[in-house]
């Protein structure tokens, strides 16, 4: 269960007795026990690696180079606000020397930062996944409804579901660039290509998952609709989705597990913009902050994976009929 | 009361099974007039369910054919509404939503919205059920989801009100009960309706007429008895009816004397006692 949650009923009796302070140890001193172990073993074992690039960095210089990628963030703000000023203040003397001066107004370039490059990620593997999910789930739930579909599309779905993304990217990279050509792009080239690739990746658990909660309907609840003799459409809506959203959601949630993993993986193969991107440059930079910035990158990257899957899950508890269902 | 209104002729159904194919039904035969209460009586596994599978339309006769109202029947439909063991409701709608998606499926074109309102409430009060109508099953006892399975059938206007065991699951006090307003209710609207039940007391209290099963495989009807006790009926007088007790004991003396499922432990061991020795003897 959610510690959290634990902790509240805990403190909502009024003694604090012994399995009140059991209750917290569990919640709260055993994970907090493991941490530190894992960052002394960490502290420990940086120590014995030394790199052509220095030593190993320890949880103190990784926490130093996140201090680091934070100002060196705020300080890029300052100069886009500095940037902006400038320009406004210039544009407003010219005006009023003569009001009907040609002002112009320039884009700051700004260079991206990590936070920047987590935004662009964040952006494209949201992109990324709503598309697989409007794909996977229709499609989910034909094959699940109807034998004749799942046995024409199964070796497709078998044979493309292990396909790595590192596989796709070339393919879909060339793809891209011959199909996508306008002059005025709306989105970047890059964008797209991380995009379809994350698509097509992260697919495949949410089709499987959707096709077998469909497929494993109460027979009971079938036999309610027949007699009833309801509509195609109504008794997807009314029995078959409803009755399978905690398989779909399992799906969802291995999908948006892959989508993440694939996009880091794509953006530092295809010099996207992003988190990838961002490891990557810094592993080519070299410097000795880079393994320190890099094991940031790695850290933030685990971190926003958790976060999207406890998104997800809090979303499923919203659309899920089944209020006492237990989510984890 | 008197035209034939659900006719059953000849049905037999056979199953396909790895070693050849299971014949479960032979010719089933049975005349059902308008308004009657038939019950299907017989051990488990005897086809009871098969045959109100078949007359629901959720089964295929094999050979034979079911006729409603002089119209075969080939699908399942809301003339034919289906109470299930189980309920089955659906578990993520209230008890009023239940009715609500039988009610807009079959009057959807005919009623307004505040007539079918009315409507699925009138019904859900048929089974007193007006209390909890916005409860969703898991919040409900098992005896009130049956009221509400029963209310949403109810509410189809079937021709023919199919029961599958409906009170099968429920402890004996809730079973008195909803017997109770079974019975009223269809004193009240006059409902044909076809019952499975394993209760002998269920069965003659409720019924007009009884259908007792024979074992299968290929079971058919062995015996139909007429129940002509007056209506309606009360539980506590007919227990000490003469004609009450002996309606009971002809079925109990069908399904334990003739169609006996399990032999006396005496004879088993006898059985057993015989191969042994005759294994003897041929060593």
């Amino acid at each position: 269960m959610n510690p959290a949650i634990l902790i509240r009923q805990k403190w909502q009796r009024t003694s604090f007795g012994v399995a009140q302070w059991q209750a917290l140890a569990k919640a709260i001193l055993i994970p907090m026990v493991g941490l530190v172990l894992f960052l002394g073993v960490w502290h420990i074992g940086a120590k014995q690696v030394d790199t052509s690039l220095g030593q190993f960095p320890g949880p103190a210089e990784v926490h130093e180079q996140w201090s680091n990628l934070r100002s060196e963030h705020l300080s890029e703000n300052d100069r886009e606000a500095a940037f902006y000023q400038r320009q406004e203040d210039r544009n407003a003397k010219k005006l009023e020397k003569n009001p009907d001066a040609e002002v112009r107004w320039r884009d700051f370039n700004r260079r991206p930062t990590f936070f920047d490059q987590i935004i662009t990620s964040l952006v494209t593997v949201m992109t990324g996944f709503l598309l697989a999910t409007f794909i996977a789930i229709p499609l989910g739930i034909c094959i699940g409804l109807s034998n004749t579909v799942y046995r024409a599309l199964n070796p497709i779905i078998q044979i493309f579901k292990p396909v790595s993304p590192l596989a796709w990217l070339p393919l879909v990279t060339m793809v891209v660039s011959a199909v996508y050509v306008t002059d005025d792009p709306i989105v970047a080239k890059s964008f797209i290509t991380s995009v379809v690739t994350v698509t097509l990746c992260c697919l495949w658990p949410t089709m499987i998952n959707t096709a077998v909660g469909v497929a494993s309907i109460n027979q009971d609840l079938q036999n309610v609709s027949r007699v009833l003799r309801l509509g195609w459409f109504t008794h997807v809506k009314t029995i078959v989705l409803p009755s399978s959203i905690p398989m779909m959601f399992t799906g969802l949630r291995l999908s948006l597990g892959i989508a993440w993993m694939v996009l880091i993986a794509a953006e530092m193969l295809a010099q996207n913009p992003g988190l990838g991107k961002f490891v990557w440059d810094e592993f080519q930079n070299g410097s000795s902050n880079s393994l320190g910035r890099i094991c940031v990158a790695v850290l933030m990257i685990g971190f926003i994976g958790f976060l999207l899957d406890r998104a997800l899950l809090l979303i499923q508890s919203w659309v899920n009929w089944d209020k006492s269902a237990v989510v984890r | 009361m008197s035209k034939v209104h659900l006719e059953l002729t000849q049905v037999g159904i056979s199953f396909p099974t790895p070693k050849g194919s299971f014949c479960a039904l032979k010719n089933v035969d049975l005349k059902i007039k308008e308004g009657e209460f038939v019950s299907l009586i017989g051990h488990s596994g005897c086809g009871k369910s098969t045959v109100l599978n078949i007359v629901a339309g959720l089964y295929q006769a094999t050979t034979g054919g079911v006729v409603l109202n002089g119209r075969e029947v080939n699908e399942p439909g809301p003339e034919r509404a289906v109470v299930f063991q189980n309920h089955s409701l659906l578990p993520w709608l209230s008890a009023y939503q239940n009715v609500e998606l039988a009610v807009k499926r079959v009057f959807g074109r005919q009623k307004s919205r505040a007539e079918m309102r009315d409507w699925i409430e009138h019904n859900l009060e048929l089974v007193q059920m007006s209390h909890a109508m916005h409860k969703k099953p898991d919040e409900i006892s098992g005896g009130m989801k049956q009221r509400v399975g029963i209310a949403r059938a109810l509410a189809m206007e079937p021709q023919v009100l199919l029961m599958d065991e409906p009170f099968g699951a429920l402890d004996a006090l809730t079973r008195a009960h909803l017997q109770d307003s079974l019975m009223e209710i269809q004193a009240d609207l006059g409902n044909t309706v076809i019952m499975i039940t394993h209760d002998v007391d269920e069965a003659v209290l409720l019924s007009d007429r009884i259908v007792m099963m024979t074992n299968g495989p290929e079971a058919t009807i062995g015996e139909i008895l007429d129940i002509d006790l007056e209506r309606p009926r009360d539980r506590l007088a007919l227990a000490d009816n003469a004609s009450y007790n002996h309606y009971r004991s002809s079925v109990l003396r069908f399904l334990y004397e003739k169609q006996k499922k399990v032999e006396p432990l005496a004879a088993r061991r006898e059985k057993s006692e015989k191969a042994k020795t005759s294994k003897h003897n041929a060593a």
